[in-house]
């Protein structure tokens, strides 16, 4: 079994986000980066497979040098060795098409990675990469359990779930709770130093999208307390002032 | 050369953000002087269809296949992908949803469209193809240029809203082949809520954290949410606690919404959980501590017990 389980490097999600060079560049200046979350799910649920059955987990991200400290975190996890494309993750069918091309040379039984990731939120790379392999892709999982060849998956839905079945191989994009976040040990962190991370250059393809400027969003104005005793009063600032209701 | 918009049924109804997403449809058409052609899916009948038009839409195609009745995004797309080759589709809108989601990327690897998602604002076509779109989970705006010959929008609820006419849509039947392959992935089961309202498609949302105490509470959220004709939903450590389903959760690690009207019950409002709610147009939080931080990204707040003050503010709306 070869899993391959695909990780971004993004601002905490605590981060207030902010740009700088004419709103043309994140400001990283003060930003801790992190594996995306549900990525870090994915990551979890590989290790737990591992664990079970046994299997080797590569890590991949596109990102540039400053994504290392994330990819040896995931290798501290559990993964046993890890694979950086260098560049800068923009746009997702170029990630998708660097992902998809080291896939082609290493035939993975499963290739996952989070829903999406938690800076552009696109939520498509899974898809793409599915299409690219020809290969059936699911998201979001929220329970993945292996029967020999066959992949049994629990989806969400639009006010449900569906339980699911298909062979292998598969590409998935997941979320909670297919597994618990792990926090590597001390062990873990020792081994990861010497475990082996590859970095190479991307596949030489266009970007479909380019970001020109960012934006931030324009502050609320400020909130209007109402007492408790005339809750009711609420009722009408909504009909007659926010005119929502 | 129309611009295509994929259109979503619930329960043969058109959904509303597929309303949304026609009207936005067919306002890029007019950018374009070109029309807008609706793709519908799915068991509707021809008046269903052809209100496609009062949103804007000239025709709508529609697929009957009965294999198109599972949410399959893989068969989607293949269908997706034959109605844009038949009218020469260079642009494709669609309204993020589940079954869109999943649809989309296959798509954009299909046809190597450039895509934004969670796009919230008509597209500027004065120098090049530039959109807005949502990122950093509610937290920023970019604004990308697609640079591929084939463009996909994913938009936003509450991107645009949409004014009706009393214009109809003719109707075609569509019936492209479906592939196989596309079909590789079993259905065993669904679990679906039936006759609520689907929270992402809804204007407005009551939603609840620890502060209800236990699941057993969940009515006094319930009823208010039945007298607005809203959604219910929840915090993650209430979903976490298995309180409420997870499709109900919104945040950063569940779904993204932006309604018309949030109403925050007893959630102090981590960073995270602002994050899946920050783009509602009006937010509400009743809390009964006056330090929790979700009072400073709210426009109404009470301080108060949501035990007194939810059935009051349910009695006052049932008398509006």
């Amino acid at each position: 079994m070869k899993i391959l389980v695909c990780v971004t490097s993004v601002p905490d999600t605590t981060t207030k986000i902010t740009f700088t060079d004419n709103n043309t560049k994140l400001n990283k200046a003060g930003v801790t980066f992190i594996t995306g979350p549900y990525d870090d799910y994915a990551l979890a649920r590989a290790v737990e497979l591992k664990e079970k059955t046994g299997a080797t987990i590569t890590v991949l991200n596109v990102g540039e040098a400053d994504s290392e400290p994330v990819i040896r975190k995931c290798l501290a996890i559990g993964a046993d060795d890890a694979i950086r494309v260098n560049a800068e993750p923009t746009d997702a069918y170029f990630v998708a098409e660097q992902i998809a091309a080291i896939a082609k040379e290493n035939n993975y039984d499963l290739i996952l990675m989070g829903r999406e990731s938690i800076d552009y939120n696109g939520g498509q790379v899974h898809g793409i990469v599915g299409e690219m392999l020809g290969i059936p892709s699911i998201s979001p999982v929220m329970l993945l359990d292996l029967d020999g060849d066959t992949a049994k998956i629990t989806r969400e839905i639009e006010g449900g779930k569906e339980s699911l079945e298909a062979k292998l191989p598969l590409v998935l994009g997941c979320q909670e709770p297919i597994a618990e976040w792990k926090i590597p040990n001390m062990r873990g962190i020792m081994t990861a130093r010497t475990k082996p991370l590859k970095v190479v250059e991307p596949t030489a393809t266009d970007k479909l999208s380019a970001v020109a400027s960012y934006e931030l969003p324009a502050p609320r104005g400020a909130v209007k307390m109402i007492p408790a005793d005339a809750a009711e009063t609420l009722i009408q600032l909504l009909h007659t002032e926010a005119k929502v209701i | 050369m129309s611009v295509l918009i994929f259109a979503e049924l619930d329960e043969g109804k058109l959904k509303k953000s597929s309303q949304e997403a026609i009207f936005y449809g067919a306002k890029v058409a007019e950018m374009l002087g070109t029309s807008a052609t609706a793709l519908i899916a799915g068991a509707a009948n021809d008046t269903e269809l052809a209100s496609a038009g009062r949103f804007g839409a000239t025709k709508v195609l529609h697929a009957t296949d009965a294999r198109l009745n599972e949410p399959n995004g893989m068969a989607y797309a293949t269908v997706v992908a034959a109605a844009a080759q038949q009218e020469g589709s260079k642009v494709i809108v669609l309204a993020k949803s589940s079954l869109a989601d999943a649809m989309t990327a296959r798509l954009a690897g299909k046809l190597k469209a450039g895509l934004a998602a969670n796009v919230v604002e008509l597209p500027d076509i004065s120098n090049g193809f530039v959109v807005k779109s949502s990122i950093y989970t509610g937290k920023a705006f970019a604004f990308n240029s697609l640079k591929a010959d084939v463009k996909i929008l994913a938009i936003k609820k509450n991107t645009i809203t949409p004014e009706e006419s009393d214009a109809s849509a003719s109707v075609e039947a569509f019936t492209p082949l479906l592939n196989e392959a596309d079909f590789a992935v079993l259905v065993k089961n669904t679990e679906k809520s039936s006759g609520d309202i689907l929270l992402p498609e809804a204007d407005f949302v009551v939603s609840a954290g620890r502060g209800l105490k236990g699941p057993e509470n969940w009515s006094i959220v319930e009823d208010l949410a039945k007298a607005l004709h809203a959604a219910t939903a929840c915090s993650k450590p209430v979903s976490d606690l298995d309180w409420r389903p997870h499709s109900e959760h919104v945040g950063q690690t569940g779904l993204k919404i932006s309604p018309n009207l949030y109403i925050a019950c007893g959630i102090s409002g981590a960073i995270q959980h602002l994050a899946g709610v920050n783009s509602s147009k009006v937010i509400v939080v009743i809390n009964k501590d006056a330090d929790a931080p979700f009072f400073k990204s709210a426009d109404y707040g009470i301080v108060g017990d949501v035990f007194d003050v939810l059935p009051r503010l349910t009695k006052a709306v049932q008398a509006l």
